[in-house]
């Protein structure tokens, strides 16, 4: 694997693999994710599901479902509070408490297909699942919206009766929750200087996440009104506020706990099983776990938005850009908020083109309310923009690296919605994969063929918060917010001890509860390594700063001179007789120096543009012409990372990434009946990547450091899924000469575009002779 | 002078203009200035008298974290943004 | 409440007698009546294989298997594969390689790497995809895994 640096390291421990801290408990089964605690008297809860896409609930009985031995509650939309419609600010999300809170039970009408509608709590899980069956709900079915295509049309079937949007007017009903649009330049001047101009339109499939952890909740309420809720969360400190939202609670009443996690890749930034599992609890005064199945979380939980795509590019024969449109429509699910406006400012970030125009809507159909999925809207877009590079530099003529290179944004290019890119590394990571072995290596063979393209994540920054404790035999805890997904407790414990001066394993890495540390925002956004490494960062300096303070006490001198480097304190040789002093012996002594020390920082970063990402990924494929199943023979991605704190688990993140890329560009997909009704709700048919479908997946770590972060750390986590699709659709058009436009690219749809191929292939040859 | 680039959204307030002047020394001047001249634009940008929740500004090129309090230049250029999360591992 | 039945059984080396249900699972028997939740579950259908055990030696998805039907056999459970405080090969190449992320699949890929180990322990990098098939990481690609098995198998053997 190989790593770029732009710098030599200076760092002692930043660079090095040290085993994570929390490996032991996770290979031995001790690890507590979300299923896996039991309280005394604790019940089950499950939940009852709506059978249609759309439809009215007349009414629901539960009476006989009451009466059944071993079930102690049942609770409906009713036991809920009508929560506000104004959206709110929650975390880093704006959301619509009322939206939110139908999303969790749902109040009046169903809008999807496993749209949760009553849950039971009961002694056990099957009495739970028995009585579920004996809830009798009157639905009056309506005709279901699946697509934005559908729901966009004049006279559609209205989802939501007061959604309304500015541009068709207060009295207009609707299915788009947003038009969002960027413009820059003189798009047909742009288009006219173009020596050659390519349109083309796209569909995506709605794709979930597949985690492998399905979500559970552990609800416990105390009689004084103050609860707590064990879970498996990407963000604590979210489910408190979205919680007590739709709950109507005050929010310090309720202590979130973060099970260790398995899996979120988005789809845990928001609740499901929390409300419901507080809400029986509280009916019952039992602890009650719900937990969900695997058919559950694909009907129900939030997967990525499908989207319909139109892009038109121009180019000059040198290889200049000259102007881009792209029109995007993103499938919301059944409430609005779908990754649109994410997707619509990153879908051609990664260049710098004079004339722009961007139209990205929000569109309400009836499937289950979307959720972040690794960079949020990116993926699908990216699909659209980065294909048509590839035609247009094979009709130019020009290399597909070099044409993105050519164009690409660098330090000082202004992104199409405002703001300046800093220092960034586009170019070299696309020129550190023209520069791979792979790139230059021959690829040969029938049915063959070799794609590349790019992508762009920009990274949140948020807010989070950490404490260092230094104890009295000079080991130290690091406490943050931040739920460790993917191995962040071993980045943590190495920042910390990066400044401290200690050992690696002298630093245990701690994740609180909500009741433990201050307010931390979601893992999620590639933000945890950066932003809550910052505060980890600065709660070490602040006990610098403080064992600075105690030396100079003892030594009778100032702060000022007393250096520390590498776990000891020294004073300045020119000011003062040199003493010198651990940061072990000196913690031996606080006791009589004042008492504990204790770091403690807290950031807040700011929105987009905390260290933009850039990938580029190169793809070899094999297509078999009688079946049209596509085997991905070798993959190579390199990536922009910043300075790479452990870099093992920045190579998992990028293979990670260019894993679910590869499924979503080949397999992945929802598919829906004629009613809405999802017919796939297994991973035997959900068909995610296998080790036996996938090679090696080879990485380039290219090391520009992040200049807004003390060590130069920039986000991971989430660009390697941005590129496979359109690498691997490239590819199969130098394999076969059928450019793809559709996901997924699976072996029915790629099996059809083959044949029609051929037979137009045919017919021009019965033409011409 | 500042300029203030008009969401898509907005442009019924401006009569479709993209991009229009507004005074201020700082994001809530303007904000005031814009509704002087815009009646109506300022209940999509505020929230009880904070900048939405769902809108992020740029100022310059940079992303504003200073909320309405943020400096404003005799030329500054400002964007309205939709603010973005994420989602990882 | 449906008759429970005594089942008697050998898990991780040490007899075991229990009560269960016979429409509960294997896998729920493992967790909610005796607390072992090494054993994860990640879809119930048998295509995940986070709930991978060894029965006689021979991996098994125990959300397919009734709990009843463990009666004679002998298990080998995640919470077995350390020996005592020492950890089996497989864990510290795991560790190691930083074969894991979120770590949820962990335990599966432990059980049925062991079974593969265990009848062909100088696997190729093919057997090796071949026989972790039927596991699902979501967060790795896997490429961390593999190499962690080949490596097991190139110190032991």
């Amino acid at each position: 694997m190989a790593v770029k640096k732009e710098a030599h390291h200076k760092y002692r421990v930043v660079g090095t693999r040290p085993i994570r801290p929390d490996g032991i408990e996770k290979v031995t089964g001790r690890a507590l994710y979300g299923a896996d605690y039991y309280f005394p008297g604790m019940l089950f809860g499950k939940i009852l599901r709506s059978p249609y896409a759309h439809a009215r609930i007349k009414s629901i009985k539960f009476d006989k479902a009451l009466k059944l031995p071993g079930v102690r509650a049942i609770v409906t939309a009713d036991d809920l509070p009508e929560a506000d419609r104004k959206p709110q600010q929650m975390g880093e999300q704006q959301v619509s408490p009322y939206y939110l809170s139908c999303n969790v039970l749902a109040r009046g009408k169903v809008l999807y297909d496993g749209h949760p509608v009553a849950a039971v709590a009961a002694t056990s899980p099957h009495i739970a699942e028995e009585a579920l069956r004996l809830i009798e709900v009157d639905y009056e079915p309506l005709e279901p919206v699946m697509t934005a295509d559908e729901a966009m049309k004049p006279g559609a079937p209205i989802l939501i009766d007061d959604l309304r949007n500015q541009e068709e007017g207060p009295d207009q009903p609707t299915n788009v929750a947003t038009h969002l649009q960027f413009k820059r330049g003189d798009l047909a001047a742009g288009f006219d200087a173009a020596d050659c101009v390519i349109e083309r339109e796209f569909r995506t499939a709605t794709v979930h996440q597949g985690y492998i952890e399905p979500h559970a909740s552990v609800g416990i309420w105390n009689p004084d009104g103050h609860a707590t809720v064990y879970t498996c969360t990407q963000g604590s400190f979210t489910v408190r506020t979205l919680a007590t939202k739709v709950l109507g609670m005050p929010e310090g009443n309720l202590k979130v706990v973060p099970s260790e996690i398995g899996g979120g890749f988005g789809g845990k930034t928001t609740i499901y099983c929390e409300p419901i599992a507080l809400l029986l609890a509280k009916k019952t005064g039992h602890p009650v776990k719900v937990t969900m199945s695997r058919s559950e979380v694909l009907r129900a939980t939030g997967p990525t938005s499908g989207i319909h795509e139109r892009v038109k590019i121009g180019v000059t024969k040198e290889g200049r850009i000259t102007a881009a449109q792209v029109w995007m429509a993103y499938e919301a699910g059944a409430f609005p908020g779908s990754p649109m406006a994410p997707g619509a400012m990153t879908v051609i970030t990664s260049y710098d083109i004079p004339n722009l125009l961007i139209d990205g809507y929000d569109v309400v159909v009836n499937r289950p309310k979307t959720c972040a999925y690794r960079a949020p809207g990116a993926t699908a877009a990216a699909f659209g923009v980065e294909t048509v590079l590839d035609e247009l530099a094979e009709q130019i003529g020009i290399d597909p690296l070099d044409l993105r290179i050519m164009n690409g944004a660098h330090e000082g290019t202004q992104q199409p919605f405002g703001p300046v890119f800093k220092r960034i590394g586009f170019i070299e990571t696309c020129e550190a994969l023209k520069a791979s072995e792979h790139y230059n290596s021959k690829l040969t063979g029938a049915n063959r063929g070799r794609g590349v393209a790019a992508g762009f994540w920009f990274n949140a920054g948020f807010q989070s918060s950490a404490s260092v404790y230094v104890n009295q035999d000079g080991t130290a805890s690091v406490v943050t917010g931040s739920v460790d997904i993917g191995g962040s407790r071993a980045s943590m414990a190495m920042i910390a001890a990066e400044v401290l001066g200690l050992p690696i394993d002298e630093v245990r890495p701690v994740v609180a509860d909500t009741d433990s540390i201050g307010y931390t925002d979601v893992t999620a956004g590639s933000r945890v390594t950066f932003a809550t490494g910052m505060a980890v960062y600065n709660a070490a300096q602040d006990v610098v700063r403080q064992l600075k303070e105690r030396a100079a006490k003892m030594w009778e001198c100032t702060p000022d001179d007393v250096e520390f480097d590498n776990g000891v304190l020294r004073t300045r040789g020119d000011v003062l007789q040199p003493q010198q002093l651990t940061l072990k012996e000196l913690a031996a002594r606080f006791i009589r120096t004042g008492g504990p020390v204790v770091g403690r920082a807290s950031v807040s970063t700011g929105g987009a543009g905390a260290g933009p990402a850039f990938a580029a990924i190169c793809v070899d494929v094999e297509v078999d012409p009688d079946t049209g199943k596509v085997q991905i023979l070798r993959v190579t991605i390199a990536q922009d990372v910043g300075t790479a704190i452990h870099p093992s688990y920045v190579e998992g993140q990028l293979q990670g990434g260019t894993a679910q890329g590869i499924g979503w560009a080949l397999n992945e997909e929802y598919v829906y009946d004629s009613k809405g009704v999802l017919r796939n709700t297994g991973l035997l048919d959900y068909r995610m990547p296998t080790c036996l479908d996938l090679p090696a997946i080879e990485t380039i770590l290219v090391e520009v450091p992040n200049p807004t972060h003390p060590l130069g750390v920039r986000g991971v986590g989430e660009v390697s899924i941005v590129p496979p699709p359109a690498a691997i659709a490239n590819a199969i058009y130098r394999a076969t000469g059928v450019r793809m436009r559709e996901l997924p690219m699976s072996p029915p749809r790629l099996m059809k575009a083959l044949q029609e191929h051929r037979n137009s292939r045919e017919g021009q040859a019965a033409a011409g002779r | 002078m500042a300029t203030v680039i008009i969401p898509a959204l907005l442009r019924q307030f401006t009569g479709g203009a993209e991009r229009v002047m507004a005074s201020g020394r700082n994001l809530r001047q303007v904000i005031e200035s814009l509704e002087r001249s815009f009646p109506g634009i300022s209940r999509h940008l505020l929230d009880d008298g904070e900048l939405k929740g769902s809108l992020v500004v740029s100022i310059d090129g940079e992303v504003e974290t200073a909320g309405i309090q943020a400096k404003v230049g005799e030329n500054s250029e400002i964007y309205f943004l939709p603010a973005i999360g994420g989602g990882v591992v | 409440m449906a008759k429970r039945t005594l089942v008697e059984t050998v898990i991780n080396n040490e007899p075991v007698e229990l009560l269960c249900e016979p429409r509960q699972s294997l896998l729920e028997v493992l967790r909610d009546e005796l607390h072992m939740t090494g054993t994860k579950e990640g879809c119930l259908t048998g295509d995940c294989g986070a709930c991978t055990i060894l029965v006689d030696g021979r991996p098994v998805c125990s959300c397919l298997m009734l709990g009843v039907e463990a009666q004679g056999h002998k298990l080998e459970t995640i919470e077995g594969l350390a020996t005592g405080a020492e950890l089996h090969p497989l864990q510290r190449k795991f560790l190691e390689h930083a074969s894991l992320q979120c770590g949820i699949c962990t335990p599966g890929f432990l059980m049925s790497a062991k079974a593969l180990l265990d009848k062909i322990p100088r696997p190729t990098e093919a057997e090796v995809r071949y026989h972790l098939a039927g596991n699902l990481c979501r967060c790795t690609g896997y490429d961390k895994i593999v190499r962690a098995v080949l490596d097991a198998a190139r110190e032991s053997g």
